[in-house]
């Protein structure tokens, strides 16, 4: 299915600035449906700011960004979202003051076409429906995790942006979330992840795309590309050590 | 007995000036906007008011029929320009443009309507009757509906922040605007929506303040606006019950102040306020604690 017709989504040589900082340069890349596209790279690398401008909340300095063929550079974050591009936030990013419940209403208001529902997210995640009248602020993280991608899977998107869903979770709890992900996969989704854990990534991506210091330093398929050289890319050892 | 009195006198205009801070107290709970013209907001309501009734007839009573609605409008388009423009400054910007607002607002007034009092008379003999429960005490009709009206708009704003559909969209983009944008809302719009209701409420209690006493082009700003101030602060910020607390207690402590001595009505309440402002400054009602 890779590599046929146009990308669902399409990276064109993207610039963006933090104040002086170039955060990103000259970043491209495609994303076909049905894939996990795994970001890597170290802190600061520009992750973050690669999804963030992706789901619209960065403007970029130049470069386009495409999204089923249509350019959406201009395209404000929430047209985005109900167009089909939705980002679970790093740091989950819930509504402290909303029951989990509403959370997710929240995130079905504009909702488009498709099959997720609330009901469809409380049958992947059961223990939510006992738990829909609590706030969310009183919910351990992997709980709060859970609740941030099922308030993105109920907007039904076409692509699913995860930040760093591993950022503050034990790795327990990290590997039941990761193991929810070929389920969510399983209905049409195509995703796009940040992660700085790189095995992990290896482990579900089907594409992976390392960043350093804004620039791409390694892209390919997980079979394709031998454990130096993702360390290579990750580090910054370009060369081996002995040449230089 | 004349302190019951007070008692009761002072809550029943603490209705009226819940009304009054309610819309204030929203706006900065939903947009971090304080509105230094909001209580000119209300005299504009009452002139408005007045002008409807001049044209189309209609009783005092039911003028708040067009005016609100109007208002509102006002309300979401102020928001939708000029007050969100300021917005995508800075939060400190919102603070000068109402302030610009609430000078261009008053001296419009004057120009137009010149310094005169106006009110809005009912004309209805019931409305501006009383009844009396004992010698001293005796209650009238018409403070007893706006306290009445006040607690059904602040029943109904609970009721449609919690349950309805906007109600909870306000609630999410006031608690995180950019996730409220991942998840498909326009914060502009929602914010649009807070505006009006803020400008339907006030003008609400502008009208109500018109039937109730005197208003001028100045009163925004030297009375109403303080008294919003003072009931949100002495209730508590972004809680609707707080700010009724707050307009009741701030209306008893008036007329307490007021049954020492006839001139210390307005410093009591005053007192109060600051008084709240140094022990408790998170007010009287606790929700905000957290965060």
């Amino acid at each position: 299915m890779t590599g046929n017709g146009i990308p669902l989504l399409e990276i064109r040589d993207l610039v963006v600035h933090h104040g002086q900082l170039r955060a990103l340069d000259q970043v491209s890349f495609q994303v076909f449906a049905g894939e996990v596209y795994a970001i890597i790279g170290a802190n600061g690398a520009g992750k973050s700011t690669l999804l963030r401008t992706i789901s619209g909340l960065h403007t970029p300095t130049s470069g386009a960004i495409l999204f089923q063929g249509k350019d959406v550079t201009q395209l404000r974050p929430e047209r985005r979202a109900t167009g089909g591009i939705v980002m679970v936030p790093e740091g989950r990013r819930l509504f402290p003051s909303l029951t989990l419940e509403e959370n997710l209403q929240v995130g079905a208001t504009y909702a488009g076409q498709g099959q997720w529902t609330i009901e469809r997210v409380y049958e992947l995640f059961p223990w939510m429906r006992d738990r829909k009248n609590q706030r969310t602020e009183q919910m351990s993280g992997g709980e709060q995790q859970s609740v941030a991608i099922g308030r993105a899977l109920v907007a039904n998107p076409r692509i699913l942006l995860l930040d760093e869903l591993s950022l503050g979770l034990a790795p327990v709890v990290l590997q039941r979330i990761y193991g929810m992900l070929p389920q969510i996969l399983a209905t049409g989704l195509t995703m796009v992840l940040v992660e700085q854990d790189v095995s992990q990534a290896l482990r579900v991506a089907s594409h992976i795309h390392c960043l350093l210091e804004g620039r791409t330093t390694l892209q390919g398929k997980p079979a394709d590309v031998t454990a130096a050289q993702v360390e290579a890319a990750y580090f910054g050892l370009v060369k081996p050590l002995w040449h230089g | 007995m004349a302190w019951v009195n007070a008692i009761i006198q002072g809550v029943l205009t603490g209705g009226l000036y819940a009304l009054f801070a309610c819309g204030l107290s929203l706006m900065f709970g939903v947009m971090k906007v304080v509105n230094l013209a909001h209580g000119d907001l209300a005299v504009v309501g009452g002139y408005v008011a007045l002008g409807v009734i001049a044209v189309t007839h209609v009783p005092v009573l039911l003028s708040f029929l067009i005016v609100v609605p109007a208002m509102a409008l006002l309300g979401y388009l102020l928001q939708r320009t000029v007050i969100q423009a300021a917005l995508n400054r800075s939060v400190l910007t919102t603070l000068l443009v109402t302030f610009g607002l609430s000078v261009v607002i008053e001296n419009a007034l004057l120009q137009w309507k010149h310094a005169d009092s106006h009110s809005l008379g009912t004309g209805n003999a019931i409305i501006t009757g009383s009844f009396q429960i004992s010698s001293q005490i005796q209650i009238g009709y018409l403070p007893l509906l706006i306290f009445a009206v006040a607690v059904v708009v602040l029943l109904g704003l609970q009721y449609f922040l919690s349950l309805s559909k906007y109600g909870r969209l306000i609630r999410a983009v006031a608690d995180d605007r950019e996730a409220a944008q991942l998840s498909g809302v326009d914060y502009r719009h929602v914010f649009g929506i807070a505006a009006a209701i803020a400008f339907g409420t006030v003008a609400l209690a502008g009208i109500a303040y018109g039937m109730y006493s005197q208003f001028a082009p100045t009163t925004g700003t030297d009375t109403i606006l303080l008294f919003a101030f003072a009931a949100v602060v002495i209730g508590g910020l972004g809680s609707l019950w707080g700010t009724l607390l707050g307009g009741v207690v701030l209306g008893v402590a008036q007329q307490i102040g007021a049954q020492i001595n006839n001139s210390d009505q307005l410093l009591a309440g005053y007192v109060v306020f600051l008084a709240v402002l140094v022990l408790r400054p998170q007010g009287l009602t606790t929700r905000r604690a957290q965060s």
